[in-house]
């Protein structure tokens, strides 16, 4: 996965609280068995004239210049809630984001985001209503710049936000490492923890016949 | 130290912390669906990564499969037949079991999970859908994971979290006649809202709980997920231990006393703390509809549609243009154009009971297009042994093979846009159902009775 660390970028506003995986991406859009493909698929409904019809709809601010060059998007309360589908992050990563700023993530989206090297950025109301103002008048001029060490956003005029993420996810989009790869580089304690648990509880263990008796 | 039901599960599945707040968490079991699990299994076999325990997973075609009568590996949606031809070769290179299209025990992961006795009491299981709380009915931590978790899951048996905060939903008192879990849940969010478990896991208690069956408890831990909850549970009890006796993966014998023992003990200590408690008095619920796009949009049935003050917000404004509907409208006699029973909140035996129950003797009002989808081919099977999809058809409802269905729009079957649809699932984002599609949740007893009438009815007014 990409490790981040500092990133600056054209940031877009969908300030409506709640909005879902279903909306980020449909489901009709997920048209193969691939992870790849989907940042045309990003929020389709609201980007395009009609689901057969691609024609982009010049009031939706993806189809607006410089915004359809954003990299961080602002939202409000409980972004990507919903279906688990991770096609709704890999669309966004296709599309260009590399952050999303929001005040409360969907659960399963949220991992999603880390586990593709994209920051989730927990700001509060007020925060995210400035930040949105910052970059309303001129947003490629106010373009945002995000410290995750640090954690801070800084607007065009200097002006600091603080933003919260779990201890936990900021280590993973620091080193970018593969989480299977260090989850197997210790993989005796799992061998050790799985062969109590399954002393203590036989019947978790299906891989003998004689499992349930 | 007093712990809660939850701690219990978390703490006996902790493999190792770390001080950077995540923990080890150990995974039992795994359930993959041809939508979104074959992408993880094509990500480990590209990576020549193994499976670290292949008999503690299973495949499921339930997402893309049709539900149409004589249906194979085509489907309705386009490129579809790509998802099950997908996932039957990589379940194949791994060996994993597979409920296949017509395998007499395919249906929805969640149920299937359930049928099986693969979900047990006092396991973790995860599936990459973020519906697999349904299972913390069993007393299960069950959670929805995304795929890049999936691939975790599968070539570890652990995933890596923060344990979440814990939240007690209390439902307490008896259910009013034409009441059911699907009225509770709607209404529990109608009044904390989208977000009110802010990423919790939540144990559902209460006196209404305890006499809840398993199917019922289902529908609660279901519908966790449309208010963000992690995960919910329910402590199993005497109704749980007999639901999963005998099922096929159940121990049996001396291990089943041995694990009967060890599930007691799965409750919250009377002492224990929660982060947060909420309580529904469950004798004054009465039957709930939606009337937006969020699940959490929902009032009495008897109600209106709140009024334009309420409504001025963006969420608000988008819901009255989608749904077509005006602030301080009535709900009931709103006219519907379809009538939907499916779904892993509401297609088991119990739900189409009540349906038929209200059904028999009836038909479905003109115009309006009704379907029923079993949940899953052994709740269809047994379903037909009662003569239940006898009502159904006499009553003017299509008959379907088990699977999701119409509960999502994949680019296949749709009702159509601008199309009013009352449906028991779970989720009335727009567009969930097809592009326009107006959804209103509700229990399968609505539904009925608004199937027959023509137009949201209340199961009580149908005498
Ligand atoms: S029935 Fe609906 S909610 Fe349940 S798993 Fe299928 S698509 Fe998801």
């Amino acid at each position: 996965m990409n490790a981040f660390d500092t990133h600056r970028g054209i940031a877009v506003a969908f300030l409506t609280h709640n909005i879902d995986t279903d909306a980020i991406i449909p489901s009709r859009e997920m048209k193969r068995v691939s992870k790849e493909g989907l940042g045309e698929g990003l929020f389709a409904n609201w980007r395009y004239a009609a689901p057969d019809d691609r024609t982009p709809r010049a009031d939706f601010a993806l189809n607006q210049a410089p915004t359809n060059e954003a990299s961080i998007l602002l939202s409000g309360r409980n972004f990507g809630c919903g279906s688990s589908r991770e096609h709704a992050v890999w669309a966004l990563a296709e599309f260009g984001f590399r952050a999303i700023i929001a005040e409360s993530f969907g659960a399963i989206f949220q991992k999603n985001c880390i586990a593709n090297g994209i920051l989730t950025a927990e700001v509060d109301t007020d925060g995210i209503a400035g930040l949105a103002q910052w970059c309303a008048d001129d947003p490629a001029q106010h373009q945002l710049h995000i410290d995750l060490r640090a954690r801070v956003i800084s607007g065009p005029t200097g002006k600091n936000v603080r933003f919260n993420i779990a201890e936990s996810d900021a280590r993973k989009l620091l080193s970018g490492l593969d989480p299977i790869t260090e989850t197997l580089a210790d993989v005796e304690r799992i061998d050790r923890f799985e062969a109590d648990h399954l002393r203590r509880s036989p019947w978790v263990d299906l891989s003998t016949d004689d499992a349930g008796t | 130290m007093a712990s809660t039901l939850f701690d219990k599960l978390w703490a006996s599945h902790r493999v190792t912390a770390s001080d950077d707040g995540d923990d080890l968490l150990y995974i039992d079991r795994i359930a993959l669906h041809e939508r979104t699990g074959t992408i993880a299994l094509n990500a480990l076999a590209a990576r020549d990564l193994p499976i670290r325990h292949p008999q503690h997973v299973f495949c499921v075609m339930d997402h893309i499969v049709d539900t149409l009568p004589g249906r194979g590996d085509d489907t309705q949606m386009p490129g579809g037949r790509d998802f099950i031809v997908s996932t039957r070769k990589a379940a194949r290179h791994f060996g994993l079991r597979t409920f296949d299209v017509n395998d007499p025990d395919q249906g929805i992961s969640h149920l299937v999970s359930a049928e099986q006795g693969f979900a047990l009491p006092g396991l973790t299981l995860v599936c990459p859908d973020s519906h697999t709380c349904t299972l913390g009915a069993l007393g299960t931590l069950a959670f929805g994971i995304g795929t890049s978790q999936a691939e975790h899951a599968l070539a570890t048996s652990t995933l890596r979290l923060r344990k979440p905060e814990n939240l007690r939903v209390r439902f307490e008192g008896a259910l009013a006649p034409g009441v059911f879990a699907k009225d509770l849940i709607l209404k529990y969010m109608a009044e904390y809202g989208a977000d009110a478990a802010r990423g919790a896991a939540v144990e559902y208690a209460g006196s209404t709980v305890a006499a809840l069956g398993i199917e019922d408890r289902m529908t609660l831990c279901n519908l966790a997920v449309e208010f963000s909850a992690f995960s919910a549970t329910v402590a199993p009890d005497q109704t749980t231990f007999d639901y999963v006796h005998g099922k096929p993966l159940a121990p049996t014998g001396a291990a089943w006393e041995t694990a009967v023992a060890q599930w007691r003990a799965l409750r919250s200590d009377d002492d224990a703390a929660f982060s947060a408690e909420h309580l529904i008095d469950a004798s004054r619920v009465t039957p709930m509809v939606t009337w937006g796009i969020s699940p959490a949009q929902a009032a009495p049935l008897g109600g209106r549609v709140p009024d334009a003050q309420a409504l001025d917000t963006p969420l608000g404004r988008k819901a009255l243009a989608y749904m077509d509907l005006k602030p301080r409208q009535p709900l009931a006699g709103l006219p519907i154009d379809a009538a939907f029973i499916g779904s892993c909140t509401n297609a088991r035996l119990s739900d189409l009971r009540v349906a038929a129950q209200l059904l028999k003797g009836r038909k479905v009002a003109p115009g309006v297009a009704a379907v029923c989808v079993p949940g899953s081919s052994r709740i269809k099977r047994e379903a037909e042994v009662e003569g239940l999809d006898q009502v159904f058809r006499e009553a003017g409802f299509a008959w379907r093979e088990a699977g999701c269905s119409m509960c999502f729009y994949a680019g296949g079957e749709t009702f159509g846009p601008g199309k009013r649809v009352v449906t028991s699932t779970n989720r009335n984002f727009e567009g969930r159902q097809g592009p326009g599609v107006r959804s209103h949740l509700a229990s399968p007893a609505v539904v009925a009775a608004s199937a027959v009438r023509g137009a949201l009815t209340a199961p009580t007014e149908l005498s």
